[in-house]
């Protein structure tokens, strides 16, 4: 190789001896200067495994002395935002609830908090869409079963539905017309075919005319005569679109036959007040929040069938 | 040629020392026309960051801001926001494009006048010379043992470079914050680390490149020769020394005691004295030629003291050269100028140029878009009804705040409402008040009746309230569950 060097005529410096299909390579010297970038380099490494973690051990990496560390930084972040955070939540938990949507600052704000802390709470049950599936409502709807105002919705976070712990949770129990033996099979199907037509899934039938009579025995004393629910008790209106459990034959027979018993649990020992708060503004905030009522909706108490569900449906 | 085994180094080198180069000063054409472009250049950087222009209350009035912390690029008239950003990469392919146009037609003319490393470089030694004296002195004093006089000159210089060097790095931080601002912040300790971070590494660039690297960082550092040279043809201008006239090279009493025997070079190393890259022109084109003609204007003065014609360097394209040494005629300006390459890369740079400006005057100010939730796709409502929900981004790209009206078509029997509204009062417009100069958000609900086709499309218009001719239209869908059972 190197008695292939030779001294290129144009420039006068030597080559490196290497050919590739008659192209060679000058052996021009370095900048000195580049070197020293090198030692600089160097330098600047020795001084950073110093001063920060670098050295792998068995069970973790030197520290370095600055003790930085991405976790560190991390916590730090979460601190200074917590920090952030806390007049907010301060504000949140001193404003009353019904004066919410005259601050609309805080309400977003309030909103927004709450949608993350539904995406750790609540997800698992009613969906990341909040959009629920059988059983499990959907929050984005217009139809609440225990009532869609925000001290409402608050007021199901903080006690939960059906808590036996709990005494002031909310309850209600809609009695297992079948399975109790109250009534018999055939008089179960005459219901869910009156059902059906109340809720405008059915033409009038001989059925449903029977159905009629026997709503209003056994449960029109929850639901209403006019079968459009008691919220005070959870009783869902089953005139309209909406059913937690499907409007088909086989869901409402199974209802009526087993009875439904959601049960949500209490939030109010787990969560801080400013997080349910933030919860109950975003659950409102989805569509279907209502405005808070003048005077609690006192529907016609009567003979019971369907009970409630959960919350709200 | 020389020998080479006298230029060839016995004991050849892996690393090699700078060779300093002590520029003489030198007059004519091209240094004044150096002059010229170094005052306009520099006068534009440092000066541009302190122009007013007025925008309103809700605008900076700051003619050239790149504002970064707000996502907004202002150029006089021009504000750019950040989903525009296409009109800066617009700018640079112009840039890119524009230095291929200049390179073909008049070769490194960027790098000998207007690349920063050059203007800097050349202000630097200016300061070098108005201490340590033209090239003789510096020669002297860099030999000189260290003194009094020497560390006092030495100091004294460096305390310039390192003041302009604080001058360079300090304007660029103004093309980001207010300038007046800034600078009140700036001295009185209060800006951001980075303001302060960002002086100090382009003080320590300039100072270092300037005063030290500068030839260095033309010949190792920098890509830009390398691309020149597949840039340039026979075609481009290039500094040249006319070795069919100048050589052999001889003193002037040489040539009068042998007339006939000597080129018009008298050998008197003019041009490599005053070369700021420390080159032999006569060595023919290299990459350490940055064509500043600096080396013409001193050819130019001897050939005048001497009598015989100006122009034994000059810029000369290669073909040119050729011609010239056949005894021929250059080619006309005009022809070597107008041919398709440079005509090529004109056109291509002309319509970017053109797109653009058409781009720009015709763009809108508002625009909406809006994302349909797809968690849930739709919600069952009690009455039968299905309602959807958007989410919807109105730009306001005006310096003052709007009422937009959002409305909708396409949809029978639809209502439309937002956050603030409830469905018992949905029309079919909603009025949103969007801040100057940002973007709004607002969710939109919209409900039709649940009987109808799964999917379907319709328009959300915006118009801006106070000007009804402008507005912009998104095409959405609407979601229905599939018909059950």
């Amino acid at each position: 190789m190197v008695d292939k060097q030779r001294v290129d005529e144009a420039t006068g410096t030597k080559t490196v001896g290497h050919e590739w299909d008659g192209i060679e390579e000058l052996d021009t010297p370095m900048p000195r200067w580049w070197l020293w970038t090198l030692y600089a380099t160097i330098f600047w490494a020795l001084i950073y495994v110093v001063l920060y973690p670098a050295w792998p051990m068995v069970n973790s990496a030197t520290e370095g002395v600055l003790g930085w560390s991405s976790r560190g930084d991390y916590e730090k972040a979460v601190a200074m935002r917590e920090t952030e955070l806390e007049p907010i939540r301060q504000a949140l938990v001193n404003t009353d609830i019904h004066d919410l949507p005259n601050d609309p600052e805080l309400l977003n704000n309030a909103i927004q908090g709450g949608r993350s802390a539904f995406k750790v709470h609540c997800v698992q049950c009613h969906g990341s869409g909040a959009a629920g599936s059988k059983g499990y409502p959907n929050l984005n709807d217009d139809e609440w079963l225990w009532g869609g105002d925000m001290a409402a919705i608050e007021y199901t976070l903080v006690h939960g539905i059906r808590n036996p712990d709990h005494p002031e949770t909310r309850f209600s129990l809609m009695p297992a017309f079948g399975r109790d033996g109250i009534l018999q099979p055939s008089e179960i199907e005459d219901l869910v075919s009156y059902v059906r037509v109340i809720s405008g899934r059915e033409k009038e039938s001989g059925s449903a005319t029977r159905g009629a009579g026997l709503f209003e025995t056994n449960c029109a004393v929850c639901h209403g005569s006019d079968a459009k629910g008691d919220r005070t008790q959870g009783a869902p209106d089953l005139t309209d679109a909406i059913n937690l459990y499907g409007l088909d034959r086989a869901s409402i027979n199974d209802t009526i036959t087993n009875s439904r018993n959601g049960v949500m649990p209490r939030w109010g020992h787990r969560l801080d007040a400013a997080t349910i708060r933030m919860l109950a503004a975003y659950v409102h905030s989805l569509g279907g929040g209502e405005d808070a009522p003048g005077e609690q909706e006192v529907a016609s108490e009567e003979a019971a069938t369907e009970t409630s569900e959960d919350e709200q449906s | 040629m020389s020998n080479p085994d006298e230029i060839l180094d016995p004991e050849l080198k892996l690393y090699e020392k700078r060779k300093g180069v002590y520029p003489k000063a030198v007059d004519g054409t091209f240094r004044r026309l150096k002059w010229v472009i170094m005052a306009v250049t520099l006068g534009i950087y440092y000066v541009t960051p302190w122009i007013r222009w007025d925008r309103g209350p809700y605008a900076p009035d700051q003619a050239v801001l790149v504002d970064l912390a707000n996502r907004r690029f202002y150029m006089f008239g021009i504000e750019i926001w950040p989903h525009e950003f296409y009109y800066v990469a617009g700018m640079l392919v112009m840039a890119g494009i524009g230095l291929f146009l200049v390179t073909s037609a008049v070769g490194r003319a960027w790098c000998g006048y207007s690349c920063p490393q050059t203007v800097w470089t050349d202000l630097f030694q200016h300061i070098e010379r108005a201490i340590d004296g033209d090239r003789n002195a510096q020669f002297r004093l860099q030999d000189a043992p260290w003194g009094p006089k020497k560390i006092a000159k030495r100091f004294g210089k460096w305390t310039i470079w390192l003041l302009v060097a604080m001058a360079t790095g300090g304007a660029w931080i103004f093309y980001f914050a207010d300038a007046p601002t800034l600078a009140r912040d700036f001295f009185t300790g209060e800006a951001a680390f980075v303001a302060y971070a960002t002086v100090g590494v382009l003080t320590a660039t300039t100072f270092i490149f300037g005063g030290f690297m500068r030839e260095q960082v033309c010949i190792y550092m920098c890509p830009w020769p390398r691309i020149q040279a597949a840039m340039m043809d026979e075609k481009s201008l290039t500094v040249t020394y006319k070795d069919w006239r100048g050589e052999p090279r001889g003193s002037v009493k040489k040539a009068e005691a042998q007339p006939g025997s000597f080129g018009d070079c008298i050998d008197c190393n003019q041009c490599v004295a005053v070369c700021p890259t420390g080159i032999d022109i006569r060595e023919g084109p290299q990459i350490g030629c940055i064509t500043c003609a600096l080396c013409i204007d001193a050819c130019d003065k001897v050939m005048d003291q001497v009598g015989r014609p100006r122009g034994l360097i000059d810029y000369v394209t290669a073909e040119d050269a050729e011609l010239e040494k056949a005894g021929q005629q250059h080619t006309p300006v005009l022809k070597t100028l107008l041919r398709p390459r440079t005509l090529l890369y004109f056109s291509v740079w002309g319509a970017i140029g053109l797109a653009m400006l058409f781009a720009v005057g015709n763009r809108t100010r508002i625009d909406i878009s809006a994302n349909h939730d797809r968690n849930p796709l739709y919600v069952q409502l009690a009455d039968g009804g299905v309602r959807n929900a958007y989410t919807a981004n109105l730009r306001n790209m005006e310096n003052r705040p709007r009422t937009m009206e959002i409305s909708m078509s396409g949809l029978a029997e639809a209502v439309l409402w937002s956050n603030q509204g409830s469905r018992e009062t949905a029309g079919q417009t909603i009025m949103v008040e969007v801040p100057a100069d940002s973007v709004g958000r607002v969710r939109l609900f919209v409900a039709a009746p649940g009987e109808g086709p799964a999917r379907e499309e319709f328009t959300l218009t915006v118009r801006a309230k106070d000007d009804r001719t402008a507005q912009d239209t998104h095409d959405v869908f609407f979601e229905r569950p599939e018909a059950e059972e």
